[in-house]
C-alpha cells in the first residue's frame, strides 16, 4: 500500500487542533466517527496516481502540500460578489457558506415549515441520531482516504431532511464560498441529504472560489431516496481560479426512485468528481448527466459508479467534454450488474471534443456484469469538430466562427437541457455562450 | 454568370476533375450525367468550397470574381446554394434556428437589416408551401431521423429561403420515390427566374422530365465529353453511358 499513497504529516497536531474546537462534542458518538476514520487514514493514506482510481489524476499531492486544516476567519469582504451570485437565482432555498462556516446572513429559507435544511453542526446538536445512523455508511467504494479526511474533520455542512410525501417547489441552492484574498483555503463540507418516501426536491451544490490564492475542497455528500422519492442533484463547479476540488457524492436508491444528476465544470486547476450510485432496489431510474468546458491547463476527472444491487432498474450516463488549450479531462464510468439483479438496463455514452492538439481526454468505459438477462451499452468518441457539419452550415452562409460556435453549443445544450431549475440553467446558458463565443 | 475554364481538381493527391469547361448564364437550367465516379459531385463540392479538394489548375469565375478565392460561405453570401446529395445530421440545431442564423448573415453581406422574428416566421411560412414541407420538421434538429425524401425537401426549403442566383443540385433525385420527385421539381421550377441559373447533377434522366434542362453535359473521367440539348438524356436513358465510354476510349 505504501507505494500507492501519501501520507499527510501534519494530520496528528492538525486533528488535536481541530478537537480544541469541538468543546462538549469530544464524548459524542460522531468524534468516535471521526477518530476511527482518522486511523483508517493514517493506514490508506491518500490514493496518488499508482492507485488505479487516480492514475491521471494525482490531486493528493495538492493536498500533501496544504499548509493548515484550519478554517480562515471570514471578513465582509466578499460581500458584494455573494450578492451578486445570489441575486441570480432568488427565488430558492439557499445556504451560504463562506470558508467551511455558515453565513446566515447569505442564507434564505423560504420553505422552512417544510423540510429541514441546515449546517450540519446544528442539526447534529438536535438530531444526533439521523446523522449518527447513515453517517459514513458509504457507497460501494468504501476504501477512498479522502472520505476518510473528510469524515475525521467533519463538523459543517448541510443536513436536508424530507419527511415523507412532501414535494419542496423551490430549488435548494448551497453555496460553497472560498475567499482566498489572505491565504490558501482548504473546506471539507459534509453533506447528508435524507429524502423520504414519494419525496421530491433539487439539490444544487455551486462552488466558487473569490481570491488570488489556491482553494482546496475535500467535500463528502450522501444522499438517500427512500421509495418514489424523486431527487434531482446538480453540481455546478464555474471555478476560474487556481480550485482545487475533489467532491464524493455518495448516492443510494430505494425502490421506484428516481435520480437526476448534472456536473457541470467549466473551470478549475484540478477537478475530480466522484459520483456513486446504489441501486438498492427494483424500478429505480438514474439518469447521469456531465459537461466540462476547459481550457489553459485545466483538468477535470470524472469518476462514476453505478452499481445494479436489484432487478429491474434503468440507469444512463451521458458525459461530455469540450477540451481547449492543453486541458484534459479523464472519464472513468463503472457499471455493476450483480447476479441478482436481472433485467437490468444500464447505458453509458461519452463523447468529447478536443478544440487544439494539445488538449487530451483519457476515457475508460468499465462493465462488470454477473446477470445473464440485462442489456447495457457503452461508448465513447473523440474527436474535432466534425467538419462535414461544419462545411454545411458554412455553405449556407454562416461565417465559420458562427458554425463553430454553433455545433459546439448545441453539443453542450444537449446535457445543460437536462437541468430542471430554470435560473440555473439560463445563467449557466450565458456562461457557455460566451465561452463558446456564440454570436447568434 | 459563372465561367469553368480548364478546371483541374484533386483529393487525397488523386485528380478527379481534369480539365473541366462550362458556361453558365443567368436563367438557364445546365443538367449535369455520367456514370459513377465521373467527377459529377466532385465538381458541386468545389464550386460550393469544399476544402479537402485542391483545385490544381484552371479558373473559375463567377459574377467577374474570382470564386477559387472565396471562402464557402462568401460564396454563399453572394448566391451559390448546393442542395446536398448526403444531407448531413446536425444534432442540437433546429432548421429554424441556423436559417435565421444565416439568412441574417447573408442579409448582412449585402448591406441588408436582419430579418426580425416576425418577418423571418412569415417568410418561413411562405417557403413552406412551395415543398410542402411540415412544420414540425423544421423545428426538429437538422435531418437528424429525416427520412430520404424529408432531407431532400429540406435542402430545397433552404434553398427557397436563401434565394440563390447559382443552385447546384446535387443528386437530389437520389432515393426520392416519384410523388417526392414531383414536390422537389415543383419547387425548384417555381423558383426559376430569368436572374438565376441551376445546375442539376444526377444520374437519371428521369428528374429532367420534371426540370427540364436548357443544356445537358456528359461527365466522364473528369471531363465534359458531350454535350447537347435535352434530347441528349433521353438518349443517354435509351441506351446507358456505354457508347459514350466508347466514343471517349477511342480518342
Amino acid at each position: 500500500m505504501a507505494v500507492r499513497s501519501i501520507k499527510l504529516e501534519n494530520l496528528q497536531q492538525e486533528f488535536q487542533a481541530f478537537e480544541q474546537t469541538l468543546n462538549g462534542e469530544k464524548n459524542s458518538t460522531l468524534h468516535e466517527l471521526r477518530k476511527k476514520s482518522l486511523s483508517t487514514l493514517h493506514e490508506l493514506g491518500l490514493p496518488n496516481s499508482k492507485h488505479e482510481d487516480y492514475k491521471y489524476t494525482n490531486i493528493a499531492r495538492q493536498f500533501s502540500k496544504v499548509f493548515s486544516y484550519a478554517t480562515l476567519p471570514y471578513s465582509n469582504t466578499l460581500d458584494k460578489e455573494i450578492e451578486e451570485l445570489l441575486a441570480t437565482n432568488r427565488e430558492a432555498n439557499s445556504l451560504v457558506f463562506v470558508n467551511g462556516n455558515l453565513s446566515e446572513k447569505h442564507s434564505t429559507l423560504i420553505e422552512e415549515d417544510k423540510f429541514k435544511l441546515l449546517d450540519l453542526s446544528y442539526a447534529y446538536k438536535h438530531f444526533p441520531e439521523a446523522i449518527e445512523e447513515y453517517f459514513n455508511d458509504l457507497g460501494p467504494e468504501k476504501l477512498d482516504g479522502f472520505e476518510e479526511l473528510n469524515t475525521s474533520f467533519a463538523k459543517n455542512g448541510v443536513f436536508i431532511k424530507l419527511e415523507n410525501n412532501v414535494v419542496i417547489e423551490k430549488p435548494v441552492v448551497l453555496y460553497f464560498i472560498k475567499d482566498t484574498s489572505a491565504g490558501e483555503v482548504l473546506t471539507m463540507p459534509r453533506n447528508l441529504f435524507l429524502v423520504g418516501e414519494n419525496s421530491q426536491v433539487k439539490i444544487t451544490e455551486m462552488f466558487h472560489t473569490f481570491g488570488d490564492h489556491k482553494s482546496f475542497t475535500n467535500t463528502v455528500t450522501e444522499i438517500r431516496l427512500a421509495k418514489h422519492a424523486v431527487v434531482d442533484y446538480y453540481k455546478i463547479e464555474p471555478d476560474r481560479t487556481a480550485a482545487y476540488h475533489i467532491g464524493h457524492t455518495n448516492v443510494t436508491q430505494s425502490d421506484d426512485s428516481v435520480f437526476n444528476s448534472v456536473t457541470v465544470t467549466l473551470g478549475g486547476s484540478m477537478i475530480r468528481n466522484n459520483l456513486s450510485i446504489a441501486m438498492d432496489g427494483e424500478h429505480c431510474e438514474s439518469n447521469m448527466y456531465g459537461l466540462s468546458i476547459l481550457r489553459d491547463d485545466q483538468h477535470v476527472d470524472n469518476n462514476t459508479t453505478v452499481d445494479h444491487l436489484k432487478p429491474n432498474s434503468y440507469s444512463n450516463e451521458l458525459y461530455k467534454n469540450i477540451l481547449d488549450d492543453a486541458s484534459t479531462g479523464v472519464f472513468n464510468g463503472k457499471i455493476y450488474v450483480r447476479q441478482y439483479a436481472q433485467k437490468t438496463n444500464a447505458f453509458q455514452s461519452n463523447r468529447n471534443i478536443l478544440l487544439s492538439d494539445d488538449a487530451s481526454i483519457n476515457t475508460k468505459p468499465q462493465l462488470e456484469i454477473w446477470a445473464d438477462d440485462v442489456k447495457c451499452s457503452h461508448g465513447a468518441t473523440t474527436g474535432q469538430i466534425d467538419q462535414d457539419q461544419l462545411f454545411y452550415l458554412r455553405s449556407r452562409g454562416l461565417s465559420e466562427e458562427s458554425a463553430r460556435a454553433m455545433l459546439l453549443y448545441a453539443f453542450a445544450h444537449d446535457v445543460l437541457d437536462n437541468i430542471r431549475i430554470d435560473a440555473i440553467r439560463d445563467s449557466l446558458d450565458g456562461v457557455i455562450s460566451t465561452r463558446l463565443n456564440k454570436d447568434f | 454568370m459563372l465561367k469553368i475554364q480548364n478546371l483541374h481538381a484533386s483529393i487525397d493527391g488523386k485528380e478527379i476533375l481534369k480539365g473541366i469547361n462550362l458556361e453558365v448564364k443567368p436563367g438557364e437550367i445546365h443538367a449535369i450525367m455520367g456514370p459513377n465516379g465521373s467527377g459529377k459531385s466532385t465538381l458541386a463540392s468545389v464550386l460550393a468550397g469544399k476544402e479537402e479538394y485542391e483545385v490544381t489548375q484552371g479558373e473559375v469565375s463567377y459574377l467577374n470574381k474570382d470564386l477559387l478565392d472565396l471562402a464557402p460561405e462568401v460564396r454563399a453570401r453572394e448566391g451559390i446554394f448546393l442542395a446536398f446529395q448526403y444531407p448531413v445530421e446536425i444534432p442540437g440545431v433546429t432548421s429554424v434556428n441556423f436559417l435565421k442564423t444565416a439568412l441574417n448573415q447573408i442579409r448582412e453581406h449585402k448591406g441588408l437589416d436582419p430579418l426580425d422574428a416576425v418577418s423571418f416566421l412569415s417568410l418561413m411560412k411562405e417557403k413552406m408551401t412551395l415543398v410542402d414541407i411540415d412544420k414540425s420538421l423544421l423545428h426538429r434538429p437538422l435531418n437528424e431521423g429525416f427520412s430520404g425524401g424529408e432531407k431532400k425537401r429540406n435542402e430545397i426549403f433552404q434553398m427557397a429561403m436563401l434565394e440563390p442566383k447559382l443552385s447546384i443540385l446535387d443528386e437530389t433525385d437520389s432515393g426520392l420515390d416519384i410523388d417526392a420527385l414531383r414536390i422537389v421539381a415543383n419547387g425548384v421550377n417555381q423558383l426559376r427566374s430569368s436572374d438565376n441559373a441551376t445546375i442539376v447533377v444526377t444520374h437519371y434522366q428521369r428528374l429532367l422530365d420534371y426540370i427540364v434542362p436548357d443544356f445537358v453535359h456528359v461527365l466522364y473521367n473528369g471531363r465534359i465529353v458531350k454535350s447537347g440539348s435535352k434530347d441528349l438524356a433521353l438518349e443517354l436513358e435509351e441506351k446507358g453511358y456505354d457508347w459514350i465510354k466508347e466514343e471517349v476510349n477511342a480518342v
